[in-house]
């Protein structure tokens, strides 16, 4: 909205009014700006909202509509089942496991990523030699695909690979473990090759960051006398968090919609048997691959759900000063 | 001016959108008449399967290309998509949207079935009487309800391929015949050290397919066939399927950490682990004999160890001990695509078509006469023993259709993964039967 207003181009006025330079002409004047920049809206957003409305909107509509039916993708639904297809996906073990697993890779992220991005970034703030190289190598692994990652990491950790030989020539071969192959540890696995690839994300946000925090803060605080330590924990962080929360909010809903890696680098086997299933690969296994399609649009819906009750939560409680304007209305 | 300019171009953009949108639900071919053959020119749209370069993929597009010389007017486009996406969302997308390629691939069974059903698939029965009696019982597996509607390319019945040189070593005279023997040439080969079994259980259907043998050897054809048509699983042979994998699961014949070993495709796949001497045997169709040699570091040595022998027989089951477990590939025409397409279908299983199919090494020929064209000694020996066979039961699978086979090949790899039992197989499939 706000946006169109500032456009307002100073050659349109004059073209826009026909009538005299009486009182009537003067609001007939204005009514045909208003007019004028409401077809300016209309113009420019309408491409937009087409778009948003044709391949977001209209696909979740459908989703909805058909996660009703029992329906195998074979000719139009036609056997509706109400909510039963949500009922089944809760009754069933392996949907749980995945919740389990995006709960898990959820909080891991946060919790592993946050730490280690912070001490990265704040070393990586200070003035040393081959501080560039340094940062760009923490962010390599986040610019490479998705895909490439998983499948670079399920050759390295497949059994007596790279890793296991790597772990036996370094004398610690009882840390070999079936990485990807044992039930208990390949959700573990995962989540550390996820935050091995996300953790680059979240320290260049945070650099990010640190460059607005002003030099006159941190340099007063050392006038006074506040060591090094004292001045990120009391000044820096502080001031970094809103990128904190920013970057909080959109690991949890990648965390939440994760797909392509879990896809690639663990098993069908050991998806099915709910090890490492996450929703969006459940989701798929079932929807595609055992030919459930009216399912597999009420497991989509469930995500949908979680993710935005998730999203709202989160802008709600945690985001609400960092936002405001952009969302809720003018700033101040 | 500068209104109308800027009118102008919000009418573009608007009209731009209009044309996306449009083009995005457009496509609705003009019918071709289907009266006179090869009078009018059309385009035939393929899909198959063949989507790794190599030996199948070229001949295909030769296929076409020679189809297209003979018959001016046909013009074939092909699209070789990887099987799983093809099967799994390209078909069924594009049957669903009403604009389906003319000729694509089919498996038969329970999916082709409910195709039928939705009348997706051209009847194909009185155009193609002399290729069906040529393929024989094969060509029943694209049949529903009697009618022809698809006809196989490829074809073949699954069996153990194994390493004769480790066998030799290990002091085994002859290929195993019945489970006993085969328990006894596991023992000897974990005493030369060598894995016996390779089992891509990662990939599900690998592992599964040892449950398919199991039930073979303890149901009764008759039983196979009503399980088949009415999904129920009631007989107790399938719950001694579980029970027997289980027993053979437990005399460790397999590799270790078989869950997460992929089928095929790349060197650390049951596959790989065969080609390149890291394993003496494994389960696996057909089709092996070519996704050995791409994983294999030396083809050459392959081709001097490979041989192939049946699943053995359990005694005293009452299964067929003659009867195997088999599938294959074959092409249908979707329900509206010209007269052509069926012609080109009766090319591609033309006997010279199938000869030079053979000749590819890729699979099975299904004609009667192009068995000439295989040249492989383990595809020899496959084609000879698909010919003894007494009956041959497509991949459960297939048979039973995607959604009971999902839960099939999950409950026995959670008897794999050492915490499924054969109850929940069996349970697991009547549960899907109803989803």
């Amino acid at each position: 909205m706000t946006s169109a207003n500032q456009i307002r181009m100073p050659a349109g006025g004059a073209s826009a009014s026909p009538a005299g330079p009486d009182g009537a002409g003067r609001a007939s004047a204005r009514r045909a700006e208003t007019r004028r920049k409401w077809y300016e809206i209309i113009g420019l957003t309408t491409p937009a909202v087409v778009i948003y409305v044709m391949f977001v909107l209209v696909p979740m509509g459908f989703a909805v509509y058909y996660s009703l039916f029992r329906w195998r993708g074979v000719g139009p639904p036609t056997e509706f089942v109400g909510l039963r297809n949500y009922t089944l996906a809760f009754q069933d073990p392996i949907f749980l496991d995945a919740l389990r697993n995006n709960a898990i890779i959820v909080f891991g992220s946060l919790l592993i990523q946050g730490p280690i991005a912070l001490g990265i970034a704040l070393l990586l703030n200070r003035r040393f030699r081959g501080r560039a190289v340094f940062r760009l190598l923490v962010f390599v692994p986040y610019v490479l695909a998705e895909v490439t990652v998983g499948i670079m990491w399920k050759l390295l950790l497949t059994g007596n690979g790279t890793v296991d030989a790597l772990l036996r020539s370094l004398g610690m071969g009882g840390l070999v473990h079936a990485w990807l192959a044992d039930l208990d540890l390949v959700i573990w696995t995962l989540l550390a090759v996820l935050t091995w690839k996300y953790v680059g994300f979240a320290i260049i946000l945070l650099l990010a960051g640190l460059s607005n925090v002003p030099d006159e803060l941190t340099e007063a605080a050392a006038i006074d006398g506040a060591s090094w330590w004292q001045i990120q924990r009391h000044v820096t962080i502080p001031l970094l968090g809103p990128t904190i929360r920013i970057w909080m909010f959109l690991s949890m809903i990648g965390s939440l919609q994760i797909f392509d890696m879990i896809w690639v680098t663990s098993v069908p086997a050991v998806r099915s048997l709910g090890a490492s299933a996450t929703m969006a690969t459940y989701m798929v296994d079932n929807g595609f691959f055992a030919r459930l399609w009216g399912y597999g649009n009420a497991v989509a819906v469930i995500l949908f759900v979680i993710s935005f009750v998730a999203a709202l939560l989160f802008q709600r409680f945690l985001l609400r000063r960092d936002i405001q304007g952009a969302i809720t209305g003018r700033a101040k | 001016m500068a209104t109308n300019r800027r009118a102008g171009a919000v009418l573009a953009l608007l009209m731009t959108s209009v044309l996306v949108v449009a083009g995005c639900s457009g496509g609705g071919d003009e019918e071709s008449p289907q009266s006179e053959l090869y009078k009018n020119p059309v385009t035939l749209t393929w899909w198959h399967n063949a989507s790794q370069d190599g030996p199948g993929k070229t001949y295909w597009e030769k296929v076409a290309k020679d189809f297209s010389a003979l018959h001016s007017t046909v013009k074939i486009e092909i699209e070789a998509i990887e099987t799983n996406q093809l099967q799994r969302t390209r078909i069924p997308a594009a049957l669903l949207s009403s604009d389906p390629p003319d000729i694509f691939m089919t498996w038969g069974g329970g999916e082709m079935t409910e195709q039928v059903e939705a009348d997706y698939l051209k009847e194909i029965t009185d155009q193609t009487k002399t290729e069906v009696a040529s393929i024989g019982s094969p060509a029943e597996i694209w049949q529903v309800n009697g009618k022809q509607y698809g006809l196989p390319f490829r074809m073949g019945i699954e069996g153990i391929w194994y390493n004769k040189e480790m066998f030799a070593r290990a002091g085994i005279a002859a290929p195993p015949t019945t489970f006993e023997e085969l328990n006894a040439a596991v023992t000897k080969l974990k005493a030369i050290n060598v894995i016996p079994i390779a089992v891509g259980a990662g990939d599900k259907w690998p592992a599964a397919h040892w449950w398919y043998n199991m039930a073979l050897r303890a149901c009764s054809v008759d039983t196979l066939k009503k399980a088949a048509k009415d999904k129920t699983f009631d007989d107790p042979c399938f719950l001694k399927a579980g029970q027997d994998l289980k027993a053979f699961i437990d005399t460790k014949p397999f590799q270790p950490n078989f869950i997460a070993t992929p089928g095929q495709n790349d060197p650390t796949s049951a596959n790989g682990m065969l080609a390149n001497g890291k394993a003496a045997m494994e389960l696996m169709g057909d089709w092996n004999r070519g996704t050995l040699d791409t994983v294999a570091t030396d083809p050459a040595k392959l081709a001097t160890f490979l041989g192939w022998f049946p699943v053995p027989a359990i005694s005293g089951s009452p299964g067929d001990p003659k009867a195997a477990l088999g599938g294959g590939d074959g092409f249908s025409c979707s329900k509206n695509a010209p007269a052509e397409c069926v012609e080109f279908l009766k090319y591609i299983a033309s006997p010279e078509v199938q000869k030079g199919y053979a000749e590819t090494g890729t699979g099975l020929p299904v004609v009667k006469g192009a068995e000439a064209g295989v040249k492989d000694p383990a595809l020899k020996s496959i084609s000879d023993a698909t010919a003894a066979a007494s009956y041959v039961q497509l991949w459960l699978d297939t048979a039973y259709g995607s959604t009971v086979g999902t839960a099939m090949n999950d409950g026995v790899v959670a008897i794999f993964a050492g915490n499924g039992t054969p109850e929940k197989v069996v349970s697991g499939m009547k549960a899907a039967a109803s989803k």
